[in-house]
């Protein structure tokens, strides 16, 4: 964020500020420190797309999401959550770092996009009574300290039919290979020390953390790296990163 | 013409030439009316005059079938059904044929066909108006990026805030210097003369390349009992040939066509080309891309200058229109770097065969000719090799863009 300076935010929370300096000035900078959820961006929306297509469409297109109330939890600077509103989604954003959220509103305001952040967690949300079509909960299930006890405060917040999309990282060898070696020591495209490998799931994890909430797999796709363009795509291959589409019952 | 110029475009493209109308056509025709796209060019609102005639690849014509500008253009396209290449030293009598190259990619379908340049871009003009596209007939003065718009200021004073520059402002771009992305390459101190020549017999489709020791005399068939002539020199000789009178340039003409088609008239103006290799050191900036011959000028003796340029067309919009579609920012970084993948490696490949080729063939060494010939000889008798030389000239190897496979994006 270009137009963020450190003058605007000082006074909300310096100890947050202090530990969520570094990735947040950067979160709109696509070449920055965010260049990877740039590039990962693609494959996500295609995903939510399909996901809410496949579960939650009347309209038959693709990539038309109007109608449908949308929350993206742990929404860093808002990423995410421009495509959606722009593909016409109602989108809440929420992330308890202040810096985060006050970079997705500027953000927003000079896209001129309507989309209601809100500096908050999943848990608050849940304990509002809030209800959503969708709800997302992208690369963060592997920072959070409880990773169950968070599943349960996500799926709180899904109405009935709607859908839970879940996007981490899988615990295979080859994870710990891709994710934490090449990533964070050979390549260095993430900071040393950004993912524990204990702390990651496996698809199936996930789906039977899920089940006495009522919740049943509707669709999970891998994501791989298109060596001659450097694109990530979707792809069958969940070894390292996966998304999991997860639909609630009545 | 220039009154509705929009203060807020989703892409400006600066230069209607070629590559840039059909990246304007293929980004409307993929993104609907609300996409705004903009065309910037002085030569706007001239009568549109190019001498030239180029060859239109398989694939490039497949892409200008798929933006509705092919039925346009038909009529005056010359197929090419063979292609013969020759190799001999001026004063040889017979000329022995050492490749012969049926020309069709699919059935019915011809490697390439040749077109009159002004033709060409007639056709693109009219679909991009008709398709709503902004021209402006005015130069891009200077641009400002910032972290979400390119503030870009035209030379009649209008500004425009736009996700995307394009530049597609030709071999010597003026915004590429501007965006301070530097070149490498070099000059082969050759020219290639170009005209056009009426003969009386019919060509019958044919285009003939007789590697002459000067550079490649390349005959190509156009509609009627016409022929594009590219001819290569060293530049001090076409300065020379260029100069001589009707009759002493008619006279060299001769020398180098032959008389298999029978009298030669000559119908066109004749112009010359300095002819080099040159390829920027990156392809995009921040919200800034090159295109067409902004981006890369190559050696023309495969005729692929203008279908390297529709190749990065096809790349560019589907990596935009990809992106548009989910929602996404199609100036971003994640896009230009996807186009830059995508275009970089086939571009250099493409311009170091050429060169190779040139080299190779630009040469009164005997020992050099004896081992192109059975280099020749070899290809002609290789058939799955003369098959990827041909699918290499229509411009269909490789991972292939939607536009160019003659998909609508």
């Amino acid at each position: 964020m270009n137009q963020f300076t450190q003058a605007d935010v000082s006074t909300i929370d310096k100890a947050t500020i202090a530990r969520f300096d570094v990735p947040m000035a950067d979160w709109w900078d696509s070449t920055g420190p965010a260049r990877w959820l740039h590039k990962y961006n693609p494959a996500r929306v295609s995903f939510i797309c399909r996901a809410a297509g496949q579960t939650q469409r009347r309209t038959g297109q693709a990539d038309d999401l109007r109608g449908l109330r949308i929350v993206d939890i742990g929404c860093g600077g808002g990423v995410l959550c421009e495509p959606l509103a722009m593909l016409g989604a109602t989108v809440v954003g929420v992330d308890p770092a202040p810096l985060a959220i006050e970079a997705a509103r500027l953000h927003a305001l000079a896209s001129d996009l309507d989309i209601d952040y809100r500096c908050t967690t999943a848990e608050a949300m849940a304990a509002a009574g809030e209800r959503f079509d969708v709800v997302l909960a992208m690369e963060v299930i592997e920072h959070v300290a409880d990773c169950d006890a968070f599943l349960r405060r996500c799926a709180e917040l899904v109405r009935p039919r709607g859908l839970l999309i879940l996007s981490t990282i899988n615990r295979t060898a080859k994870s710990f290979a891709y994710a934490i070696v090449m990533a964070e020591y050979v390549l260095r495209v993430l900071p040393k020390g950004t993912h524990d490998w204990r702390k990651f799931r496996r698809p199936v994890e996930l789906e039977r953390a899920l089940a006495p909430s009522g919740f049943r797999v509707v669709d999970v796709s891998g994501v791989t790296m298109r060596l001659s363009t450097r694109e990530l795509r979707l792809s069958k291959d969940v070894g390292v990163n996966f998304l999991m589409a997860l639909q609630r019952a009545e | 013409m220039n009154k509705d110029i929009p203060a807020r475009a989703d892409v400006m493209i600066a230069g209607g030439g070629f590559a840039g109308l059909a990246l304007a056509i293929a980004l409307r025709q993929g993104l609907g009316d609300a996409f705004t796209v903009v065309v910037a060019d002085p030569a706007l609102d001239h009568p549109i005059a190019d001498a030239r005639s180029s060859a239109i690849a398989a694939a490039a014509r497949r892409l200008f079938s798929a933006l509705g500008v092919w039925d346009e253009v038909v009529s005056h396209a010359q197929p090419i059904l063979d292609m013969v290449i020759s190799d001999s030293k001026l004063e040889d009598v017979v000329r022995p044929t050492f490749l012969t190259f049926a020309g069709e990619v699919a059935p019915g379908e011809p490697f390439a066909h040749m077109v009159e340049n002004g033709r060409l871009l007639a056709a693109l003009h009219g679909r991009a108006a008709a398709d709503g596209i902004v021209l402006a007939s005015d130069a891009v003065a200077r641009f400002a990026t910032g972290p979400d718009r390119v503030a870009v200021t035209l030379a009649g004073g209008a500004s425009v805030e736009t996700r995307l520059l394009v530049a597609a402002d030709g071999a010597r771009s003026a915004l590429r210097e501007q965006a301070g992305i530097g070149t490498v390459g070099w000059s082969y101190g050759q020219s290639a003369i170009v005209t056009t020549v009426a003969h009386e017999r019919d060509h019958r489709g044919r285009a003939v390349e007789h590697f002459l020791p000067a550079g490649p005399f390349a005959i190509l068939p156009l509609t009627g009992r016409r022929s594009s002539i590219v001819w290569t020199e060293t530049t001090a000789e076409a300065t020379r040939i260029l100069a001589l009178d009707d009759a002493g340039f008619h006279h060299e003409l001769e020398r180098r066509f032959g008389l298999s088609l029978g009298e030669l008239s000559a119908v066109g103006r004749r112009g010359a080309f300095p002819l080099g290799l040159k390829v920027a050191r990156s392809f995009i900036a921040e919200r800034f891309a090159l295109l067409g011959d902004a981006a890369h000028m190559i050696h023309p003796i495969a005729g692929q200058g203008l279908n390297l340029g529709l190749r990065d067309v096809a790349a560019l919009a589907e990596a935009m229109v990809d992106a548009a579609r989910l929602g996404l920012d199609c100036g971003g970084a994640t896009v230009l770097e996807r186009y830059q993948q995508w275009r970089r490696f086939d571009t250099l490949s493409m311009g170091l065969a050429t060169d190779g080729i040139n080299r190779l063939f630009s040469n009164r060494s005997d020992v050099l000719r004896l081992a192109r010939d059975i280099g020749l000889g070899m290809v002609e008798r290789l058939p799955a090799l003369k098959e990827l030389f041909i699918h290499e000239a229509a411009g269909i190897t490789g991972e292939v863009p939607r536009l160019l496979k003659g998909e609508a994006l």
